[in-house]
């Protein structure tokens, strides 16, 4: 085991953890679950930022995290009161049944 | 010893993404990527990070994460029961996890910035605002348009009558 972890590491666990988001927006019928592993996503692609960032010495990494974590609090902003809509419109926030677009 | 601490913090990070996706109230979601959050913030300082990783707590942690728990009470009321909720579980988890952050932070705060050429700077305040308010001003500046645009946004999303 490498006294430093080498970067591949990092971008393998961010990876996984972007893998384990996409099944989650996939496969959960909760809208607020589908929000929730959309976060997951992001926090993967803000590791991926971070790991680069130390690994090429380089700080425009955390730069760019610091605009995805603010994107992601107006993102999340909106998506809840969009969910709180519907709920309201709907009486349910199951993502199967959100298909007046469909037909 | 980074490397215990890596696989000790990726794990509990993996662990609590699953337990996103697997459980099945919303609620042991949010606690649950509560959790990864922490442990996320801590391989951010692990990464020479630390302001990112204090502003992952508070900002994901602490108020992306609250917003979440807000709506997913506000509409689990009204469908479905929460059985008996074990606050304790979540209030020692919750002090478990901001201790760990504390004493990880103390730790890498005191190691210097070494390797790689990395000045002490690096992840610190002063590291990412030298570039942010130098080379990225203008991404700044649209950031808190941004914000003021989803904070209207919300507002006029959520509100029952115009």
């Amino acid at each position: 085991m490498p006294t430093t972890i080498p970067l591949s590491w990092y971008l393998i666990l961010a990876l996984i953890l972007f893998s384990i988001g996409a099944v989650g927006v996939l496969a959960r019928r909760n809208a607020l679950i589908v929000l929730l592993s959309v976060e997951i996503m992001l926090n993967a692609v803000n590791l991926t930022f971070i790991a680069f960032a130390r690994f090429r010495a380089d700080t425009v990494g955390q730069v760019v995290t610091f605009f995805v974590i603010a994107v992601a609090a107006a993102e999340a902003a909106v998506g809840l009161a969009l969910v709180l809509g519907l709920f309201r419109h709907r009486k349910s926030v199951d993502v199967d049944q959100m298909s007046a677009l469909r037909h | 010893m980074e490397a215990i601490l890596f696989w000790i913090f990726a794990a509990a990070l993996v662990a609590s993404a699953l337990g996103v996706i697997f459980f099945r109230s919303p609620v042991n979601s949010a606690m649950s990527l509560i959790g990864g959050f922490f442990f996320l913030a801590a391989l951010y300082v692990l990464l020479r990070a630390h302001l990112l990783a204090g502003l992952q707590v508070l900002i994901y942690a602490g108020a992306i994460m609250v917003l979440f728990t807000f709506v997913i009470m506000l509409l689990s009321l009204s469908e479905e029961e929460i059985g008996g909720p074990r606050y304790t579980l979540f209030k020692a988890a919750g002090l478990l996890g901001a201790g760990a952050l504390a004493v990880i932070v103390a730790w890498a705060v005191g190691a210097e910035g070494a390797g790689l050429g990395m000045g002490r700077q690096v992840g610190t305040f002063r590291g990412v605002a030298s570039l942010l308010y130098t080379d990225h001003l203008v991404a700044f500046e649209m950031t808190g348009v941004l914000l003021l645009v989803a904070i209207v946004g919300a507002v006029v999303l959520a509100k029952r009558t115009l």
